[in-house]
């Protein structure tokens, strides 16, 4: 019997060796959801395809079908962000952040996650044009990827008990800020500036991120990754590779 | 499912890479039939690989004395390091004759996916080497993927202040292809390359 064929356009996530000269290849497509799939004879020089299925490529794909894995039979680029990403480590270490996450939030194989894959298009995209830092795109993806799954920080109310803000008090277990009345033993107490900032990463609001100094943005990103690698329950392990030099092109 | 030494041989050959359960039997099942003396001579060749092979402690290349057959060797240049992923790379390089310097095997190539960062590979060893000025020119022949070549762009960071010259492996049409066949990222690489007859 044929095995039924799909096509879809993906976001290569991440690539794996398999056998002599084979790789499995994650990726987030637009319909399907995380599939895993096997690329055959993509190592050989001779692979026809093998340079489309790098890490962080946008691309139109065709498989099909396994019971585990699928098998990957076509490929066309749409835009290979990787070749861009490799030019500048410091976005090569941002983008892997980025779909490492994208991978962590579908744990389910085939169940679509349209928004997340759109968001990633878009951060994987603001990387690639280098017009702002890659770490504040990293933490505008970080925010808006866990408010898609639901767990986005309280940045203005009491995550306990909703009292308006502002709030002097965060604590990443609590869910964000939090007022005098909830405030748990050990809670952070940030600048202003810096949940300011994250406000502004979060409803997208860049004019306001221009200029903010480094040691705000240092802070914010150490609460941001703090509050995902707590809701993730694992840390990520390309977080602590992130090199948070700063350059845009 | 067998059972006691056979089980125990199919399970140790589907622990190798690339070795599935059907192939982990087929190759006890080889095994087996095999004379005893070319077994022994197997078991013989896998102890010694063990116990006696190491890394090279200058260019940590596999070696099965202090240091590598190519750091031995006198009549190699000092002032050319090329820099590979993996003791494999080496030999590729050395059956192309081309290249007469010396080696520096990085263990891998930076890839945060895996928590693979500098510190996880050979990239302080490096900078040492680099550092004792007799180097002149740093060729990076990590593979042409995106891990392989972002490592190599973080090497260059680091080591173009040191006042070193920098090169990277040609990429581009393989000899004896067709063009039409080749894909549009590898055929814009050969373009980017091209050069002067």
């Amino acid at each position: 019997m044929r095995k039924p064929l799909y096509r879809d356009h993906a976001l290569v996530l991440r690539v794996q060796r398999l056998g002599e000269a084979d790789r499995i290849i994650t990726l987030l497509t637009r319909a399907h959801g995380r599939v895993r799939a096997v690329a055959k004879g993509v190592r050989r020089t001779t692979s026809r395809f093998g340079g489309r299925l790098e890490p962080f490529g946008h691309i139109d794909v065709q498989c099909t079908e396994g019971s585990s894995l699928d098998t990957v039979t076509q490929v066309e680029g749409i835009e290979l962000f990787g070749r861009r990403f490799i030019e500048d480590y410091p976005r090569y270490t941002a983008a892997s952040a980025i779909v490492e996450t994208a991978e962590r939030l579908t744990p389910i194989e085939r169940e679509p996650s349209l928004r997340l894959y759109l968001l990633t298009l878009g951060a994987l995209n603001a990387l690639s044009q280098g017009e702002r830092l890659p770490t504040l795109v990293l933490d505008a993806y970080f925010l808006r990827a866990m408010a898609y799954a639901g767990w986005a920080p309280a940045l203005r109310d009491c995550a306990v008990c909703a009292e308006p803000g502002p709030h002097r008090s965060f604590s990443v277990p609590a869910g964000g800020l939090v007022c005098v009345n909830c405030r748990p033993p050990g809670a952070a107490h940030p600048t202003q500036t810096a949940i300011g900032l994250m406000n502004a990463l979060l409803e997208g609001n860049w004019d306001a991120v221009e200029g903010v100094d480094v040691k705000v943005r240092n802070e914010s990103s150490g609460l941001v990754a703090a509050h995902l690698q707590w809701h993730l329950e694992r840390g990520l392990r390309s977080l602590p590779l992130v090199d948070r030099r700063e350059t845009t092109s | 499912m067998y059972e006691g030494p056979i089980q125990d041989l199919i399970d140790e050959f589907g622990r190798l890479p690339g070795i599935g359960p059907k192939s982990a039997q087929r190759l006890a099942f080889h095994v087996l039939a095999a004379d005893a003396t070319d077994v022994k001579r197997l078991a013989l060749a896998l102890t010694r690989a063990k116990e006696e092979v190491r890394f090279c402690t200058s260019c940590f290349n596999v070696a099965e004395a202090e240091l590598c057959r190519i750091c031995r060797d006198p009549r190699r240049r000092d002032d050319a390091l090329c820099v590979v992923e993996e003791p494999k790379d080496v030999v590729a390089i050395e059956r192309t004759g081309e290249f007469r310097g010396r080696y520096h095997v990085l263990g891998g190539a930076i890839n945060p996916l895996e928590g693979i960062g500098p510190d996880q590979l050979k990239v302080r060893e490096l900078m040492s080497r680099l550092s004792s000025g007799s180097i002149n020119e740093l060729i990076l022949a990590t593979d042409p993927n995106t891990e392989g070549e972002a490592t190599a762009t973080y090497l260059a960071l680091m080591v173009k202040p040191m006042g070193i010259t920098v090169t990277r492996l040609a990429s581009g049409l393989p000899v004896g292809g067709d063009l039409e066949y080749a894909d549009e990222i590898t055929l814009g690489r050969a373009f980017e390359g091209r050069r002067k007859l």
